[in-house]
């Protein structure tokens, strides 16, 4: 299955990414238009700076996925290997977001869920980060 | 400073409704022209340091942003123009020589754009490249002027002189590991081997992780021998003996030493920290004499496998200095024009010293043919060829093969600030910082070279088949394919070129 990598060598800790996921995941074409909401739209990949090293990091797809495992109320299932979250069903318990070993699952305080990486599946494209990555660090690729 | 004579160059335009505040900006500007202020919420700018490299403007996601020209003006004078004035403001400042890089880009005459290309009507068929085999291919070297056959009649090849072969008549300039980045340079080197062309290591030396891309490297000789060795020059598909440089004819090169970092000190051969400094003479060279013994020394080292490029620059008596050139044993003469560019040049000199290629190169070609050793040497030029117009009109004006540098740079995100110098470069390119080199991801950079040089190989190509003309070779100082508009006589003499609306 094919999933977004990071490679660390090329990351620049531009944080394009993390606005490009935020804008394509408010549901909005226009990035000026998504952020001039009250609620800024949340990004799904964060980028971990430090002094020589950066990179983005969102959900890993893990084989086995802990988040799943312990989520309460089902809202987290694996989805033909992509990790997808049913907010409907999300209370907003967070045990998911405790079991992570990466940390990858944000919280949305306003709306009591939580909210993750699906690859971009829900929106139909090429993920965001991938996309608007200017130094190729982000790619889509199958390494299994 | 109290007073601030010098106004901002540009002003950074912002288009605060379009601004989300991400600050890529910001983390982007190696010069720390954009800040975002959290009393206000917004993005404030220092526009003083802005250097107009358009990189903030490519990344921003929302387009927010613009770099203008500063508006501001001293009162306007014709001779005192504001850019001398403020070099005179900076020079009263610092007490010292103003440094620029890039090419000379004053208003001097560009003779490609008062050169027009022929193109086959009626009784000359054109052809169709797309149908039919079109020939870019090159080689550069020595040729043969006599053809011998044996008893039995068969063409008999004895000993000829080495080659360079070339898919198309593009080979990528001289420029150094160190003026340039790693990954610039492994972005040439990469694409090189793709296409099938050179790369040059310009004074540098070369990186022990590029030495697999040999077959498709020029190894240079310069005044500072930097990074010269027996396994270097073994390694190159050619050597080249670096008399001059368009940029900066006539003076020597210095590689400030805090870019000597471990790897640049390593490859150069010299101490981490100190400045590299190229002599503005070979100080073994004084003579035509003196060149052929180390075009010889060269040739013998490498046990006369490899051709030697002489490369010099477009000073006023190049033809004479390109017939010496091409007696003193050299393979290959490579000129470059005042165009030129470089990673940093005193900026009298790059402003004000050498002649445009176009006539150089002209007068080049005619000298060598009129003393009948035209074919001892090809000519390659550079400085500056910016599309496959100009690498065609060269062909036509006697050119083998062209050295693009700038156009390369380009390819790879360059903006042409000129401010090469500074080695704050925001693409990654003329920079040794690593935070600022992993900017440019080979793999990106090398396609986008591979890229340019198909598409200008595609061009000319067309070009040649408007022409009627199948094989590059046919072109070479073909200049009745070639036409001057707005040239006066002198020009169109020195050119050897009609004047359009001339007939055969």
């Amino acid at each position: 299955m094919k999933k977004v990598y990071v490679n660390e060598e090329w990351c620049l800790g531009c944080h394009l990414c993390e606005y490009y996921c935020a804008g394509m995941n408010s549901g909005e074409r226009d990035l000026v238009k998504a952020f001039s909401r009250e609620k800024k739209p949340l990004p799904r990949i964060r980028v971990e700076e430090g002094t020589d090293v950066n990179f983005a990091v969102q959900c890993r797809h893990c084989a086995v996925p802990y988040c799943v495992k312990g989520c309460i109320t089902g809202a987290l299932s694996v989805n033909d290997g992509v990790i997808v979250c049913d907010q409907t069903r999300c209370v907003g318990c967070l045990t998911c977001v405790l079991s992570c070993p990466y940390g990858c699952i944000v919280r949305d305080e306003e709306a009591h869920v939580i909210t993750k990486c699906d690859l971009c599946l829900s929106r139909n494209a090429t993920p965001a980060c991938v996309e608007g990555c200017p130094n190729k660090a982000i790619v889509l690729e199958d390494r299994e | 400073m109290a007073i601030n004579y010098i106004p901002a160059n540009f002003d950074v335009v912002r288009d605060h409704t379009r601004c989300i505040k991400c600050r890529v900006c910001e983390r982007q500007c190696s010069n720390e022209v954009h800040y975002y202020d959290e009393e206000l919420d917004t993005m404030l700018c220092n526009e003083t340091d802005c250097v107009d490299c358009q990189r903030c403007v490519s990344l921003c996601p929302t387009k927010a942003l613009k770099i203008l020209p500063n508006e501001n003006r001293f009162r306007k004078n014709v001779n005192w123009r504001q850019q001398l004035m403020v070099e005179a403001y900076k020079q009263a400042e610092t007490g010292g020589i103003l440094l620029s890089a890039m090419g000379n880009p004053e208003e001097f005459p560009i003779y490609w754009d008062k050169l027009l290309l022929n193109a086959s009507q009626v009784t000359n068929p054109s052809i169709d490249p797309l149908r039919e085999p079109m020939e870019t291919r090159v080689f550069l070297g020595k040729k043969s002027n006599e053809v011998k056959y044996d008893s039995e009649g068969d063409l008999v090849l004895s000993n000829t002189a080495p080659h360079l072969e070339l898919s198309t008549p593009i080979m990528f300039s001289a420029m150094s590991y160190g003026s340039i980045s790693y990954n610039a340079h492994a972005s040439l080197a990469k694409a090189s081997k793709e296409l099938g062309i050179f790369y040059n290591t310009g004074e540098g030396g070369l990186h022990k992780d590029f030495y697999e891309y040999g077959p498709n490297t020029i190894v240079q000789v310069a005044s500072g021998r930097f990074g010269v060795h027996k396994d270097y020059l073994d390694t190159g598909a050619a050597i080249e003996i670096k008399i001059g440089q368009g940029a900066k004819p006539g003076i020597g090169g210095h590689l400030p030493g805090a870019k000597i970092l471990e790897d640049v000190s390593r490859t150069r051969m010299i101490p981490m920290g100190t400045d590299a400094i190229s002599p503005a003479p070979h100080h073994d060279i004084y003579s035509i004499e003196d060149l052929r013994q180390l075009v010889l020394s060269l040739k013998e080292a490498t046990e006369y496998k490899k051709p030697v490029i002489v490369k010099i620059a477009a000073v006023h008596n190049v033809a004479a200095i390109a017939s010496g050139v091409a007696r003193s044993g050299a393979d290959i003469i490579a000129i470059d024009g005042f165009r030129g560019g470089t990673g940093a040049a005193p900026t009298r000199i790059r402003d004000n010293v050498g002649i445009p290629i176009e006539l150089a190169l002209a007068q080049a070609d005619f000298r060598l043919r009129e003393e009948g050793i035209r074919d001892n040497v090809s000519l390659v030029v550079g400085g500056s060829i910016r599309c496959s117009t100009d690498a065609v009109k060269a062909v036509a004006l006697g050119a083998d093969a062209v050295y693009i540098g700038t156009a390369a740079l380009l390819a790879l995100g360059c903006h042409l600030c000129r401010d090469c110098q500074r080695g704050l470069c925001n693409w990654g390119i003329a920079t040794q910082k690593p935070e600022l080199v992993k900017r440019l991801n080979p793999e990106i950079g090398y396609k986008r070279l591979v890229n340019i040089v198909h598409a200008w190989d595609h061009e000319i190509k067309e070009l040649m088949g408007g022409m009627g003309i199948n094989s590059i070779e046919a072109l070479r100082g073909n200049r009745l394919m070639l036409r001057g508009v707005g040239l006066n006589e002198v020009e169109l003499e020195l050119l050897g070129v009609k004047h359009a609306g001339t007939a055969i």
